[in-house]
C-alpha cells in the first residue's frame, strides 16, 4: 500500500493545546483542507481534545459550515436572502434541484455538482445572485441558469 | 508608500496643529489628500465582486500596463451604492476624487481614456468628493449634493469606499488611532466608561441597551480576566451593515474594540465573524496582523503598560449565534445554544468570566466619540437616542444601499428620499425592517421617527437595520412565509416554544400560500384554525422563548397580521393572492384562440389536470390544478394565462 | 440574610443567589418542570417552570432565575398557565398519539403534564417528527419520535456517567438525540447502564423488553426454567406493587417466582458469595506485587465495558472474574440443572435484575460460549412487576398463605453487593479472615456506609493494613482513577459501580427514584446484613457445600476455568 499523507494528523498537529475552544477552528481547518468532516476526523479530533466523539459530532452537525461528505467539483451557492427571494431565488433553487436532482447540502452522484443555499451573500443590489466555485452570477433568470449549468456540465464531462 | 513605524506613530499621537511642515506634508500624502500619481480605486467588497469588480480591476491593470501609465490602483470598500456596482473612483493629482457607477470591465478603457483627457463621461459619474488642496471639477456635483448622500450623516461610514482597507497608514493619516492612543495615555478604565455613558451611545444590535452601562457592569465585576467580544455574526438575510463596515474600514472597528476592551479592563478581545463573510475575514485578519506589526496590539502597547490581544474567530454558521450567549457557547467550542439570562454575560460570560459582547456598528462608533467628544455625539440624532443608525436598504427600492442617518429620521426620508422610493408607476406597499425577526411596516407609519422608544411604542423595532422595500408587485404574506421558513431552519431547537412554535408557524404560512392537489376537508379546517391559533401561539412564543430568536420570531407574523390583515383574508378565505405572487394560488387558464393543441402542457402537468385532444385547444380542470405554473412555462404559444 | 419573595400574595424567604425554583420547592410550592433534574446542571430549555415576575416583560424560567432582590412572583396566573399549556400542546403536536401502546403508558411525564393542564383537544395541528426506532441494543431502545428533547439523558450520560454516548445532533426542527456519527446504540460506546431511561420523561428511551418471550417456556412442561434474582430487586420491587420504598420482598419473591411458573429459584447473591471467595483468593495471589493500581472489582458489567473502552491500561488490574449474575448462571446450568432435569429436555436460565447492562452482558460473545448463552433471558425489576400484574397474583395472600416450599439456594454476605460500597465491605471481611485467621467485627466498617459517591477506609489486619475504597457513578470513578494515577490516592482494593448508589439504582429499577427512595433501598440492604446470622461469604453453607462437592479450592483449577474471563481493550469504539 502506498503511504498516504496523514492530512488530519498534520492539521491536528497545528493545534497542540488541548482546549475545547480549539474544537471549532480545528474542524474548520479540516473542512477547508479536506472539503468535508470525515468519520476519522471526528474520532481523532475527539481523542486529541479529550472530548467524547459524540460531542464533536454533535457540534459539527449544529453549524452550516460543516459537511459530512465531499462536495462536488462545482459547488453552487445560491443566495436566498430577502432581496434575492423577492426576485425569484426560490424558483432558481427549485430549478437546480430539478435539473441536478439534489437537495440543499447534497452532491450529485457523479460528484460533479453540489448545492448550498446561503442566507445572504450581501450583494442585494444584484439580486438574484449565485456563485459557482466563487465565480459570481448576478441578476439570473431561470433561462440563464439553465445555460450556466449546461456550460458547467459540458466542461465537467470533458 | 509605506511610512516607517515611528513616523506613523508620531503622526497618530500628535494633534495635527502641532505638526511641523514636513510632517503635515506626510500626513497629506498618507491620507491621499495629496497625490504623487493618479489613483484608481475599485470597490472590491462582495457587492462589487458580484457585479464584476474583479474583471474591472484586471481591465484597469491591463489598461495602465498597456499604455505604460504610472498610476496607483487600490482596493477600497463600498460607498453604499450597492445597486451601482462596480463603483470605481479616480483621483488625479491636485484634483478632487471622482466616483463612477457601473464600471464593468468593458467600460474601463473608454472611461480611463476620457479621464486622462480630462473629460468626464456624464452617464457614469456619480459625483466628486471635495478635499483640501484639491481643485474641483466643474459641472460635477459634489457627492454631498446628490440625494443619496445629501440627507445622510455619514459619521461611521465616513471613510468607507474612500480609503484603502488594507492600509493602516491611510487610516492613521485620516485621524485613525488618535482616539485609542489618547485613551490609553490619558484616561483610566472608568473614565472611558463614563465618557461613553455620557455620550449616550446605545447598542446598535436592536435592543438599544446603553453601551457604557453594559461596560460598567462588567468593569465592576471582580475577575482575574475579562473579555470583550465583537459580534460580527450578521447573518440576517438583507442586512449588510457590519459586513461593509468591516470591509470598508476594518481599522476603525479594531480601534473601537481596543477602546472598549480598555474601558472594561480587558486584555483579551475576540472578533467573531461569520465564516461566510470571507472578504470581511480577509480584511480583519490583515488589519490585526498589521496592528501587531506596528505595536498597536500586543504587550505593553507603546509603553503604556496596557496589553491587548485581539483574535479573529470564524463563526461556523448558525443564525442563532448572533445571540450573545449562543455566540459565547460557540466561542467556547460548544453547540451554539443560548443560555438563560440572568446570569448575564457581563457577570459570567466567556469561560465563566465577565464578558461584554458589542456589535460591529456600536464599536465602530467609538473612535469618533472619543476623538470628538460625547457632546459632539449627543448633538447628532435624538436626545434619548443620540448618534446615527446605519440601514441596509434592499428590495424594490430604486437604490440598494447602505444608508447612515441620524436617529429620529423617518422611514419616509430613508426609503423615499435617500434611496429614491419604488420604481416610477409603482406603489409602496410596505417596508420590512429587521430581517427574519423584524416587522412589516405599512405606508401609514412611514412618518414615524426611528428611535428605539418610538418603534417600541408601536410594538416595532429596528433589529439589525435591514430594510426591505416592498412594492405593489410583492406579496406580504409570501414574504412573511419566507421569513417564518427561514427562522424555522435557524432555531437552535433548545427550547420548546421556539423549536416547535417556529415549525408550526412556518407550516401555517406554507398552507396559506399553497394549494394541495386534492384538498381534504381536514386540511382546509387546519388552515383556518392555524391562522386563528397563530396569534395566541405568537404571544406564548414571545413570552416564554429562551432567547431573542424565539421571542422575536413571531414579529413578522404579528405585525403583518396587524397591518395587512386583508391580504391574509384573501389568501385564506378567497384562496387568491392579490399580487399574484403565490403561484399555487393562481388560477390557470388556456386561451382557446392561442392554443394549437400541441399537448405538451398536458404531458408535463404533474397533476394530470389538463385534458384535451391533440390539435384542438386544451383545457385545465380547476379542481385538479395545483397551480404550479409548469404549463405556463412550457407553452410555446403563450396560450396559458392566469388570473 | 434571606430575601423576601411575594409568591401568589404569600410571603416566603429565599436565600440570595438561589433559583426561584429552589426557593419555591423549599416552601412546598410546586411548578412543573421537564428538563430540570436536581443532580444535573440547569439548562432552562423546556420553559415549563416559567413564572410571572412583576416588572419583567417576559415570563422567566424559575429553574435558572437567581434571586438577587425582592420579587413579586405569580406561579399560576392565567398568563402562566396559558403559556405552559401552549408549550405542552406544542410538544403534543409533534408527538405520536399512541399512548395506549406505549411502554411508558401511565408512567409518562408528558402524559401527566397534559392531564394536569387539562388538555382535551388537539389545538395545534402539524407534521410530526419521524425517525426510525433503534432496537439494536439488547438493553436499550431509542424511539426518536417520542423524544421531547429535554436533554436529561444527554446530561446523565455525560455529567454522571462520563460516557457521552448520547448528545444533541442537528439543529432546530432537525434536532435529535444521537450517538456519535449517528451509529446504532449497539455499535456505539453505550455501556447499557440504563441511567438514561431512568430519567427519560417519555417513552423515547426504554429497556429492551424480554419477558413476553419467556411466556412459552414457562408453560412448556419439557423446559426446566431456572431463575435467579438479585438483592437489589428484592428491596425495590415493592415500590411498583404499592409497598413503601425500602420494603424487602426477599422472602416473597421466591414463592412468587414459583407461582409464575419457574421451576427453580436461586439468589444471585450466591454467585456474589462465590465471587467474593474467588476474589479473596486473587487478592492473596497478587499481594506483594509492585503495582500502581489496586485490585479493581469487575462485578459491574457497565464499568467493565467502560474500562475496556476508556482505560484499557487498567485492565490488568481488574479482577478477572465474571459478574455475580453470570457466576450464578454458570452454576445453574453447569451444576444445578443436571440435578434437577427429571426428564426435562431443555434448560432455560433467567435473571431478574436491577441492571440493564446485564441484558447486554448476557448477549455478549464472552458470555455465550459456543453461541449458547449462560443466561437466556434477563428481566428488569420493572419487567418482573409487569409479569406479576399480568399474572393477577395477590402478594398479600402469598405472603401469609403460601406453604409450598420453594427450591432455593441462598447467598448471604453477597447481598451487600447491591448497595454501593457493599462489595468492598464483604470482600474485606473475607480478606481479613484470610490474613488474620479470625473474623472481623463488621461494625468496624460502619463509617464506610456513608451516603457518598466515594468512600475510603483502612482496616488493620494484624500486622498489616488494608486500604479499601469504593466509588459509584462513572464520572466519579474517572475522577478517582485520575487521583490514583497521579499518586494522590493509594488503595489496595477498589470497588467501582457504574450507577450512582450502586445496583439499587440500576437502569432497570422503578423510574426516577428520588434521593429518599435510594436511601431507603440502601438501608434495606444494610438492614438485611445487620440482621443476618451469617454475614460472610466463607460461612455460607451453600457455598461451602459447592466448594466441597464441586469446585474444590477457591482460586483453584475448576473455579478459574468456570468463572474467570479475559477483558479486551477496545478504544476504537
Amino acid at each position: 500500500m502506498p503511504a498516504h499523507p496523514d492530512r488530519i494528523g498534520d492539521i491536528i498537529a497545528r493545534f497542540p493545546h488541548v482546549r475545547r475552544n480549539s474544537l471549532i477552528p480545528l474542524l474548520q481547518a479540516v473542512q477547508d483542507e479536506l472539503g468535508y468532516i470525515s468519520e476519522e476526523a471526528i474520532v481523532r479530533i475527539g481523542s486529541h481534545l479529550s472530548l467524547p466523539s459524540s460531542k464533536v459530532y454533535g457540534l459539527a452537525t449544529f453549524y452550516n459550515q460543516f459537511t459530512f461528505s465531499p462536495g462536488g467539483k462545482y459547488h453552487i451557492t445560491v443566495c436566498n436572502g430577502s432581496a434575492c427571494h423577492l426576485d425569484g431565488a426560490g424558483r432558481l433553487v427549485e430549478e437546480i434541484k430539478k435539473i441536478l436532482d439534489i437537495g440543499d447540502g447534497e452532491t450529485t452522484r457523479d460528484r460533479l455538482f453540489s448545492l448550498e443555499v446561503q442566507s445572504c451573500l450581501g450583494a442585494c443590489g444584484q439580486s438574484p445572485v449565485m456563485a459557482i466555485n466563487g465565480t459570481y452570477f448576478s441578476g439570473i433568470t431561470v433561462k440563464r441558469l439553465r445555460e450556466i449549468i449546461n456550460q458547467y456540465l459540458e466542461d465537467g464531462s470533458r | 508608500m509605506d511610512p516607517d513605524k515611528e513616523l506613523l506613530l508620531r503622526l497618530a499621537q500628535t494633534d495635527p496643529s502641532g505638526l511641523g511642515r514636513e510632517e503635515r506634508e506626510h500626513l497629506a500624502l498618507l491620507s491621499r489628500q495629496v497625490l504623487e500619481q493618479p489613483l484608481i480605486m475599485v470597490n472590491s467588497t462582495t457587492s462589487g465582486m458580484v457585479a464584476g469588480a474583479g474583471e474591472t480591476w484586471r481591465a484597469v491593470e491591463h489598461y495602465l500596463e498597456e499604455r505604460n501609465i504610472g498610476a496607483e490602483i487600490r482596493e477600497t470598500g463600498s460607498i453604499g451604492l450597492l445597486s451601482e456596482e462596480p463603483v470605481l473612483s479616480v483621483q488625479l493629482p491636485g484634483r478632487t476624487r471622482l466616483f463612477f457607477r457601473r464600471v464593468t470591465a468593458d467600460r474601463v478603457p473608454a472611461l480611463l481614456d476620457d479621464i486622462f483627457h480630462m473629460v468626464i463621461p456624464a452617464e457614469l459619474v456619480i459625483g466628486q468628493l471635495p478635499g483640501n488642496r484639491q481643485e474641483t471639477w466643474s459641472d460635477i456635483r459634489n457627492l454631498d449634493n446628490i440625494p443619496f448622500f445629501a440627507l445622510q450623516s455619514r459619521i461611521v461610514l465616513e471613510h468607507c469606499g474612500i480609503i484603502d482597507p488594507f492600509s493602516l497608514a491611510e487610516y492613521v493619516g485620516r485621524g485613525g488611532y488618535s482616539a485609542f492612543l489618547s485613551v490609553i495615555r490619558r484616561y483610566t478604565f472608568s473614565e472611558v466608561c463614563n465618557l461613553v455613558i455620557r455620550s449616550g451611545l446605545r447598542g446598535r444590535s436592536g435592543g438599544g441597551f446603553p453601551t457604557g452601562l453594559k461596560w460598567k457592569t462588567a468593569a465592576d465585576t471582580p475577575s482575574d480576566q475579562k473579555y470583550l467580544i465583537c459580534n460580527a455574526e450578521e447573518s440576517d438575510p438583507g442586512a449588510f451593515t457590519d459586513r461593509y463596515l468591516m470591509e470598508g474600514n476594518p481599522f476603525q472597528l479594531l480601534e473601537g474594540i481596543a477602546i472598549a476592551a480598555y474601558a472594561i479592563g480587558s486584555n483579551r478581545a475576540y472578533i467573531y465573524i461569520r465564516s461566510e463573510l470571507k472578504d470581511s475575514v480577509k480584511r480583519i485578519d490583515h488589519a490585526i496582523r498589521e496592528l501587531r506589526n506596528f505595536g498597536l496590539l500586543g504587550d505593553n502597547i507603546l509603553d503604556s503598560g496596557y496589553n491587548l490581544q485581539i483574535s479573529l474567530r470564524k463563526g461556523p454558521g448558525a443564525f442563532v449565534c448572533g445571540e450573545e450567549t449562543a455566540l459565547i457557547a460557540s466561542l467556547e467550542g460548544r453547540r451554539g445554544m443560548p443560555a438563560p439570562k440572568p446570569p448575564y454575560p457581563t457577570a459570567t460570560g466567556y469561560l465563566g468570566r465577565p464578558t461584554v459582547v458589542n456589535n460591529v456598528e456600536t464599536l465602530s462608533n467609538l473612535p469618533g466619540i472619543i476623538r470628538k467628544g460625547p457632546d459632539w455625539f449627543r448633538s447628532i440624532g435624538q436626545k434619548d437616542c443620540p448618534g446615527t443608525k446605519i440601514f441596509s436598504i434592499s428590495g424594490r427600492s430604486r437604490i440598494t444601499g447602505l444608508v447612515e442617518v441620524p436617529m429620529g429620521t423617518t422611514f419616509d426620508v430613508i426609503v423615499n428620499k435617500i434611496t429614491g422610493g419604488v420604481e416610477r408607476g409603482r406603489e409602496l406597499k410596505a417596508v420590512h425592517v429587521g430581517g427574519p425577526l423584524g416587522y412589516m411596516i405599512p405606508p401609514a407609519l412611514m412618518d414615524l421617527e426611528i428611535t428605539y422608544e418610538n418603534l417600541k411604542k408601536h410594538q416595532l423595532g429596528m433589529g439589525s437595520g435591514g430594510i426591505l422595500v416592498l412594492d405593489d408587485r410583492t406579496c406580504v404574506v409570501n414574504m412573511v412565509r419566507y421569513f417564518t421558513a427561514y427562522v424555522d431552519k435557524q432555531s437552535c431547537g433548545k427550547c420548546i416554544p421556539c423549536r416547535e412554535g417556529t415549525r408550526r408557524m412556518a407550516e401555517v404560512m406554507e398552507r396559506i400560500c399553497s394549494r394541495p392537489a386534492d384538498e381534504p376537508d381536514q386540511s382546509a379546517l387546519d388552515r383556518f384554525r392555524g391562522v386563528l391559533e397563530m396569534e395566541s401561539l405568537s404571544g406564548v412564543m414571545k413570552d416564554t422563548s429562551l432567547c431573542g430568536l424565539g421571542q422575536n420570531a413571531p414579529n413578522p407574523v404579528m405585525s403583518s397580521l396587524k397591518y395587512f390583515r386583508e391580504e391574509y383574508e384573501a389568501h385564506v378565505f378567497d384562496r387568491v393572492c392579490p399580487s399574484n405572487i403565490c403561484t399555487q394560488l393562481r388560477s390557470w387558464f388556456i386561451d382557446v384562440d392561442l392554443c394549437t393543441g400541441c399537448s405538451i402542457c398536458a404531458k408535463r402537468c404533474p397533476a394530470e389536470a389538463i385534458i384535451g385532444t391533440p390539435r384542438h385547444p386544451y383545457f385545465i380542470v380547476q379542481e385538479k390544478c395545483i397551480g404550479c405554473g409548469i404549463c405556463y412555462e412550457v407553452c410555446k404559444f403563450s396560450a396559458v394565462y392566469y388570473k | 440574610m434571606g430575601i423576601r419573595l411575594e409568591v401568589n400574595g404569600r410571603e416566603i424567604i429565599a436565600e440570595k443567589g438561589e433559583t426561584i425554583l429552589s426557593a419555591l420547592s423549599r416552601h412546598g410550592m410546586h411548578v412543573p418542570t421537564i428538563c430540570n433534574l436536581k443532580e444535573l446542571s440547569p439548562t432552562g430549555a423546556c420553559r415549563m417552570c416559567v413564572v410571572e415576575v412583576e416588572g419583567l416583560e417576559n415570563l422567566v424560567p424559575a429553574c435558572s432565575f437567581p434571586v438577587e432582590g425582592e420579587l413579586k412572583i405569580k406561579t399560576h396566573s392565567s398568563r402562566v398557565l396559558r403559556a405552559r399549556k401552549t408549550n405542552v400542546e406544542l410538544l403534543l403536536s409533534n408527538h405520536p398519539d399512541d399512548c395506549l401502546y406505549c411502554e411508558r403508558n401511565l408512567s409518562c411525564e408528558l402524559q401527566s403534564l397534559a392531564e394536569h393542564l387539562h388538555i382535551r383537544e388537539r389545538r395545534i395541528p402539524g407534521k410530526k417528527r419521524s425517525g426510525g426506532i433503534d432496537r439494536t441494543s439488547p438493553a436499550i431502545v431509542l424511539d426518536p419520535a417520542k423524544c421531547i428533547l429535554c436533554g436529561r439523558c444527554v446530561r446523565v450520560c455525560g455529567e454522571i456517567m462520563a460516557t457521552s454516548t448520547l448528545d444533541f445532533a442537528g439543529r432546530g426542527n432537525e434536532l435529535k438525540i444521537s450517538t456519535s456519527l449517528a451509529k446504532t446504540l449497539d455499535e456505539s460506546n453505550c455501556t447499557a447502564c440504563g441511567q438514561c431511561l431512568n430519567v427519560c420523561p417519555t417513552g423515547a428511551l426504554t429497556e429492551n423488553i424480554q419477558f413476553p418471550g419467556l411466556e412459552p417456556h414457562l408453560s412448556d412442561p419439557k423446559a426446566l426454567v431456572m431463575v435467579q434474582y438479585t438483592p437489589a430487586v428484592a428491596v425495590s420491587l415493592g415500590e411498583l406493587l404499592g409497598y413503601r420504598p425500602g420494603t424487602d420482598l426477599g422472602k416473597t419473591i421466591p414463592v412468587l417466582l414459583r407461582r409464575l411458573g419457574f421451576d427453580f429459584v436461586v439468589e444471585s447473591s450466591l454467585g456474589a458469595d462465590v465471587m467474593i471467595m474467588e476474589q479473596a483468593a486473587i487478592f492473596q495471589e497478587r499481594k506483594g506485587q509492585e503495582k500502581p493500581y489496586p485490585l479493581i472489582t469487575s462485578s459491574c458489567p457497565a464499568w467493565v465495558q467502560f474500562c475496556e473502552m476508556n482505560f484499557p491500561e487498567l485492565l490488568p488490574f481488574l479482577s478477572p472474574l465474571r459478574s455475580p449474575a453470570q457466576i450464578t448462571g454458570i452454576l445453574m446450568k453447569e451444576r444445578f440443572a443436571g440435578q434437577l432435569m427429571h426428564g426435562k429436555k431443555r434448560v432455560i436460565s433467567v435473571l431478574v435484575t436491577s441492571c440493564t447492562a446485564a441484558k447486554r452482558e448476557a448477549k455478549s460473545g464472552e458470555m455465550t460460549p459456543q453461541g449458547i448463552p449462560v443466561i437466556d433471558f434477563v428481566l428488569t425489576t420493572r419487567e418482573l412487576a409487569k409479569m406479576i400484574r399480568l399474572s393477577g397474583l395477590d402478594l398479600e395472600k402469598l405472603q401469609s398463605g403460601e406453604t409450598e416450599a420453594p427450591v432455593m439456594i441462598h447467598g448471604y454476605a453477597g447481598k451487600l453487593t447491591a448497595a454501593a460500597g457493599g462489595e468492598a465491605e464483604c470482600l474485606t471481611r473475607s480478606i481479613y479472615r484470610q490474613e488474620t485467621g479470625s473474623e472481623m467485627d463488621p461494625s468496624k466498617l460502619q463509617r464506610f456506609r456513608i451516603h457518598k459517591s466515594y468512600r475510603e477506609a483502612t482496616v488493620k489486619t494484624g500486622k498489616g493494613s488494608l486500604r479499601i475504597g469504593a466509588v459509584n457513578g462513572l464520572a466519579e470513578a474517572v475522577r478517582l482513577l485520575e487521583e490514583i494515577r497521579a499518586g494522590r490516592t493509594q488503595l489496595d482494593l477498589l470497588e467501582v459501580m457504574a450507577c450512582p448508589d450502586g445496583c439499587i439504582n440500576g437502569g432497570g429499577q422503578p423510574l426516577r427514584a428520588r434521593e429518599q427512595t435510594l436511601r431507603a433501598r440502601t438501608k434495606a440492604i444494610f438492614d438485611l446484613d445487620n440482621g443476618a446470622e451469617i454475614r460472610t461469604a466463607h460461612h455460607n453453607p451453600d457455598v461451602n457445600r459447592l466448594y466441597k462437592d464441586y469446585l474444590g479450592q477457591s482460586g483453584g483449577e475448576t473455579s478459574r476455568s468456570l468463572f474467570q474471563t479475559a477483558f479486551t481493550g477496545r478504544k476504537d469504539n
